[in-house]
């Protein structure tokens, strides 16, 4: 493979990454944005792919198969587990409609692109607009952690920022150093497993997963003290 | 001396989660917070002889400004542990905690710990992150423990603020290795603070402010800097009383820290003061809010999160400014802020056993109902709110001092900030120590002596400073300033 194709071939993928995270944000069954987060991971790790071949890293490939296996495979099935054991509404619910979350999605765009002007030019990596995109994408996994009733899409939304700075990190710099990685990776993975148990105390607690219980609740104690 | 450090709360902690029995384990954790806290003091005076130290193949550096913040930790670890013991078996014969939950509390602790002095300590931006991710993540399980609904809705929002602040950072150092990797080549040399440090004027001035921006979001939540701040009154408000002790007097230092080891970077890149007026202006708006929001206040632990607030801005406003007498005051400062703060919620966490309530509208009369800790809270409030001759008087003092030199006006809203947080602490405490003791009072067995060994250390660092202190504050003070006086 020369270095071009390599080249064209992870622009097409950050192009695929940015599809992604729009379509994370437009689903009303919370199944579809289950599968979405799960495209993501694969995407993720084909990308990984990719630059270590491109690039003869072979660090890389490492953090391609645990990126498959964590983000691929383990969280989206804890995540499905996690829905099915508690029963959990299948409707989204969002609380700005859908229609006007797609267009501010695409202000975030426009303003990212234009806030990372500045880090192309100095660029020598593999592609350019990779950068741009990853934080396009950091900012709508936050638009929908803000936009979301349920404490489950929140977390969705929650991995689905730490996707993109994995996405930033291999697509602009190439990856970073084995051990960070695998540090992150590490961290990322306990905090799945307290977000499961957590959804597991929330839900017997609050009798819901919604987030606007939790708030009432801080706000009663606010009060009542 | 350094791996002691580093591994006694790691193996600590795991051996705290095989433990069953809580007297054993009360014990265990003690134990562990003697021993760190022993080999880090041995650690720091090998410092102090010869100078900086880049053990273990250099992923680990030791300088004047980190060991001191390692001795720090260590020591309040090893109250807070002390203290604990007297308390938590309270909470169990109150109900609000059984055998299981203790495990789980005392493995967290220590985990936290670790998490704590693996963030001091390493070299590497990426390891510290990390670190900080995992102190975060291990305190998120204590500020659940209770189960009450108000703390797992503390909880939940902790992590998720924190999360997503978190989150910030790591693409702010992502963005740092993306221009260091130009320079330092594509490895772990390019997340190498000394490394990076030494290049600082190479890096690319541009990305690197984007970087701070991103930086400062993400560990200024964590640092608990107004208007990221909602997370961090509920997480000490529904938490156990060690675990607000820790988190304020321990958690907040590292997060700063971190901010502070990148602005350095910055600073060296950008040559230009740029950053510290943002950080300048984060610490200011903090003082302010804080000080405002701590009149509203119902409940006591709530209330003196605000000050911590307070003067986590006050410290991110003297890195701000960034003089050497500025640096000097900020850490200071960080020193006699933990050791006062986390005694005074020794002394909360007792008074609201107490009195077996956290309200403080039925919080009366606490030196008539138990001398030991009115006194203790009276005596803790003066030295918070910055009299004389407790060592936040010292470092206030010299705060202002350095900013009549570089921004003479910000004193005005300084002033006033703190004036106004005085006011509410005082509104407040002085009700709650005087007067007819309140009905529903309850006698505790309590343990005053961590908070007296706090409030004496900073009354120490008060009147007089030690030669070998004052030596090792301007040492690590002007490691901060150096850096950003070459990129000037």
């Amino acid at each position: 493979m020369s270095m071009s194709l390599v080249q064209q071939l992870v622009d097409g993928l950050a192009a695929l990454m940015l599809l992604v995270s729009f379509a994370l944000l437009a689903q009303h069954r919370l199944l579809s944005v289950l599968h979405w987060f799960a495209a993501q991971g694969v995407l993720l790790a084909v990308t990984a792919t990719i630059v270590a071949y491109g690039t003869g890293n072979h660090e890389l490939y490492i953090s391609a198969v645990m990126t498959f296996l964590l983000k691929g495979l383990l969280l989206p099935w804890l995540l499905w587990h996690v829905i099915k054991r508690l029963h959990v509404h299948r409707e989204v619910e969002p609380l700005v409609n859908l229609t006007l979350t797609m267009l501010i999605a695409l202000g975030i765009t426009l303003f990212s692109f234009h806030i990372i002007q500045p880090i192309e030019k100095i660029s020598e990596s593999l592609t350019s607009d990779s950068m741009a995109i990853a934080t396009a994408c950091v900012l709508l996994g936050m638009l929908m952690m803000i936009t979301r009733r349920k404490a489950i899409t929140q977390v969705i939304g929650f991995l689905a920022v730490e996707n993109s700075l994995f996405f930033a990190a291999i697509g602009s710099t190439n990856g970073m150093p084995l051990v960070v990685e695998i540090g992150i990776a590490f961290d990322v993975l306990i905090a799945a497993l307290i977000f499961g148990l957590f959804f597991f105390q929330i839900r017997t607690t609050f009798d819901s997963l919604e987030v606007d219980a939790m708030h009432a609740a801080l706000q009663d104690r606010e009060d009542e003290a | 001396m350094f791996l002691g450090t580093l591994v006694a709360p790691l193996f600590g902690g795991l051996m705290l989660a095989l433990v069953a029995n809580t007297r054993l384990a009360f014990g265990i954790n003690v134990a562990t917070g003697v021993a760190t806290f022993g080999f880090s003091l041995a650690l720091a005076l090998g410092i102090l002889e010869k100078g900086a130290l880049n053990p273990v193949g250099g992923w680990f550096f030791l300088d004047a400004y980190n060991v001191f913040l390692i001795v720090l930790t260590t020591f309040v670890g090893m109250t807070t542990a002390i203290f604990s013991g007297p308390y938590m078996r309270h909470e169990i014969e109150r109900g609000r905690m059984d055998a299981q939950r203790m495990r789980l509390y005392h493995s967290m602790f220590q985990l936290f710990l670790f998490g704590m002095l693996l963030g001091f300590t390493t070299d590497n931006i990426g390891v510290l992150w990390v670190s900080l991710e995992l102190a975060t993540l291990a305190t998120v399980l204590l500020v659940s423990l209770y189960r009450t609904p108000a703390s797992i809705a503390a909880a939940w929002k902790y992590f998720i603020l924190c999360g997503m602040g978190i989150a910030l950072a790591l693409f702010g150092t992502v963005m740092v290795f993306f221009t260091a990797s130009n320079v330092l080549g594509h490895g772990n040399e390019a997340l190498s603070w000394t490394r990076l440090l030494q290049h600082a004027s190479e890096l690319d001035p541009a990305v690197m402010m984007i970087a701070f921006c991103f930086l400062m979001v993400g560990y200024g939540t964590k640092v608990g800097l107004a208007p990221m701040h909602a997370w961090l009154p509920d997480a000490h408000g529904e938490g156990p009383t060690p675990v607000s002790a820790v988190l304020s007097g321990l958690l907040l230092n590292l997060a700063l820290y971190a901010l502070v080891r990148l602005k350095m970077l910055v600073d060296g890149a950008t040559a230009s003061e740029t950053a510290g007026h943002i950080m300048m202006a984060f610490g200011l708006l903090s003082l302010i809010v804080a000080a405002f929001s701590l009149h509203k206040q119902r409940d006591i632990k709530r209330m003196f999160s605000f000050s911590s607030i307070e003067h986590m801005g006050l410290m991110t406003f003297a890195f701000g400014i960034g003089t050497q007498l500025a640096s000097f005051a900020a850490l200071l400062h960080m020193t006699v802020h933990s050791l006062v703060k986390s005694g005074i919620f020794f002394t909360v966490g007792h008074a609201a056993q107490a009195m077996g309530t956290q309200k403080m509208a039925e919080i009366r009369g606490l030196i008539r109902h138990h001398p030991g800790i009115g006194w203790g809270l009276l005596i803790g409030t003066a030295a918070i709110a910055g009299f004389p001759p407790f060592g936040v008087f010292t470092s206030e003092f010299l705060l202002f001092t350095a900013t009549i030199d570089a921004h003479a006006w910000t004193c005005v809203p300084l002033l006033l900030g703190l004036l106004i947080a005085m006011a509410g602490l005082f509104r407040f405490v002085q009700p709650m120590v005087y007067g007819e003791t309140a009905a529903q009072a309850v006698p505790v067995r309590v343990n005053m002596l961590p908070v007296y060994v706090h409030l004496a250390l900073a009354l120490v660092l008060g009147l007089s400073i030690p030669s070998f202190l004052s030596g090792w504050y301007e040492q690590a003070a002007a490691l901060i300033v150096t850096t950003s006086v070459e990129g000037l």
